[in-house]
């Protein structure tokens, strides 16, 4: 197809190439894609009239790997899919196990299971953040980002040995007790971290050339999200206040008080602002969770061997990109019959062809990164 | 394969058949927790009746072949004929706006090889509902895309990965597989260390990606 625009161009042109519609390849290998993204952009200048993706570069199978592991051999499995929040998807799979089992962790892993969810929350953003910037040039907050992700991946580090791949959480509660002084610890980091937002606030929220790059940029409409299955802050930015914490909550967020920020235009710009007032409302939920964390057990009474009667089960969390759902069937032996993630990074790449066109390629650089994908989950 | 390793804490044996590979003395240890759990042993999947199902089955007679409820979940079980108009009746009437899902479960040795699965959610109501619909290996489903875009990936996603063509899908081909490939992983006729080693060798200039 594109070889044919071309030749047709030139031909009326006179000239070797067609200077009205060009088609360029962005990635695999291209540091904005932040991934192995690949997208063809089918460009008239340098505004886009189409595009198309490319993925599937980090696929490794990991449905068909869950169909060939036991219920605990695959939970670390799923950290490996969005890397840079390993502890959502490990929530979300114990969740839908546990589910699948007809049991309940108890309430002091639900507790403790929300503060670590929450800061990965925080973590994911931060680096969102920093690389989302970097990609429009502002190279400053970056750093930041950094230097504060790295107090949350010290706490993981802390609790369980692990800071990225944390495989925190079991099936039926958590392996893990607090140590002593998580309390203390997430206390000062959520003391120091209010202001800290700030900092960023004022490197970006004012300033102009920020608003210039991401004002307008990127819209998606409600509508249009919910037809694309669109989830997460991308959703909440066009103004839809939804958030699976809130509508069908789960772990220990029935105990907390916090807002869903929404945006109204669904640009850029608003999805920024939508994803800093969230670390602020994560910040709030980990200070109110570590106010009272319960006495008790850590885990339920669950079997070595984890058996799940027939049957299947779907169920959801909020993640950081958006909604990351877990249905698993089971035929009642050790081995999951069938285990299928719902990706929110996969569903919300989709909506990136309708975001793009007619805007310029570098504003297709900034919609990808406000897009907050990570290809390990695309892919799977 | 890791679960036969000794248990450090007391297990729990709530299912007879493991417990031959759980040493006597535990036996002390298992029965407090046996007590706990005979409480709760079946919950499994129970014939759903509730307004929701009544009102589907009204409206579509035989094309709902079952309705069940799976740990509180409800299910529709669909015969794929009547899967389009189905599918705008439960996004216009039922508001069921969103499209969270869409997947297939390969069932090798049933008559009707495959289940769609659509995970259904409406904003108005906030409620879930599962679609499921069974299929044979022959037989071709009508896209959703018209009815959710959403579909558009999900669909090609199922086609690459259980071999599952759908009627009118506006660009059918693989999408994480490379489009040369041979054969469907999911299926569960494909084993786990199978791939297209023909493709491997000339593509990647390798023996095996194992």
């Amino acid at each position: 197809m594109p070889d044919t625009v071309h030749e047709n161009a030139a031909q009326k042109s006179g000239t070797l190439l067609g200077a009205d519609e060009l088609v360029i390849n962005m990635g695999p290998q291209h540091p904005s894609t932040h991934g192995v993204l690949r997208v063809k952009l089918k460009l008239d200048g340098e505004r886009v009239i189409g595009s198309e993706c490319v993925i599937g570069y980090l696929h490794r199978g990991v449905e068909k790997i869950a169909e060939n592991r036991t219920y605990q051999q695959f939970a670390p499995y799923v950290d490996r899919m969005d890397y840079v929040a390993a502890v959502s998807n490990g929530l979300g799979y114990c969740e839908a196990v546990e589910k699948l089992l007809v049991v309940e962790a108890p309430p002091r892993a639900r507790v403790i299971r929300t503060i670590l969810t929450e800061l990965q929350r925080i973590a994911s953003h931060l680096l969102w953040l920093g690389t989302h910037a970097l990609d429009v040039g502002a190279l400053t907050p970056l750093f930041y980002c950094m230097r504060e992700r790295e107090e949350v991946l010290k706490i993981f580090e802390k609790y369980c040995g692990a800071r990225l791949t944390t495989h925190a959480f079991r099936i039926g509660g958590l392996q893990y007790e607090a140590y002593d002084t998580l309390e203390k610890d997430v206390e000062r980091f959520c003391g120091s971290f209010e202001g800290r937002i700030q900092q960023y606030s004022d490197l970006l929220t004012g300033n102009s050339i920020w608003i210039g790059r991401t004002r307008n940029v990127g819209i998606l409409n409600s509508t249009d999200c919910i037809a694309l299955g669109v989830s997460g802050p991308v959703l909440r930015a066009s103004g839809v206040k939804w958030d699976l914490r809130k509508a069908m909550p789960y772990a220990a967020y029935d105990q907390y008080k916090f807002e869903i920020p929404v945006g109204t235009r669904g640009d850029t710009y608003d999805r920024y602002m939508v994803r800093i007032e969230e670390m602020r409302q994560s910040r709030l939920i980990c200070l109110q969770a570590i106010e009272n964390i319960p006495a008790g057990p850590i885990m339920a009474r669950v079997g070595k061997v984890l058996k799940p009667p027939a049957g299947e089960v779907y169920h959801a969390i909020e993640g950081p990109k958006g909604v990351l759902g877990y249905y698993i069937v089971s035929d009642g032996s050790v081995m999951p019959y069938r285990v299928r993630i719902r990706p929110p990074s996969f569903i919300n790449l989709q909506a990136l062809d309708k975001m793009i066109r007619g805007h310029l390629v570098t504003d297709v650089v900034a919609i990808i990164g406000t897009l907050d994908i990570v290809l390990g989950e695309v892919d799977r | 394969m890791a679960d036969e390793s000794k248990a450090p804490q007391s297990p729990e044996s709530s299912q007879p058949d493991v417990a031959g590979s759980i040493p006597a003395p535990s036996a002390a240890s298992a029965a407090p927790s046996s007590t706990v759990k005979a409480a709760t042993p079946a919950p499994v999947q129970l014939p759903l009746d509730n307004e929701l199902s009544r009102r589907y089955r009204e409206r579509f007679g035989s094309a709902i072949l079952d309705a069940l409820e799976d740990r509180k979940q409800s299910i529709l079980i669909l015969d794929a004929k009547h899967l389009l108009e189905i599918a705008r009746y439960s996004r216009d009437e039922e508001k069921f706006e969103l499209l969270e899902d869409y997947t297939a479960v390969d069932w090798p040795r049933r008559e009707k090889r495959f289940d769609l699965v659509a995970q259904l959610y409406s904003f108005t109501h906030n409620t879930r509902l599962r679609l499921k619909i069974l299929l044979r290996a022959d037989q071709q489903p009508a896209t959703l895309v018209p009815i959710w875009p959403a579909a558009n990936w999900l669909e090609r996603e199922i086609f690459d990965l259980f071999g599952i063509s759908f009627r009118g899908h506006p660009n059918l081909k693989r999408i994480l597989l490379p489009d040369e490939w041979q054969g469907h992983p999911l299926r569960k006729d494909y084993d786990i260390l199978q791939q297209d080693t023909a493709w491997v060798r000339e593509n990647l200039g390798i023996e095996s990606g194992q």
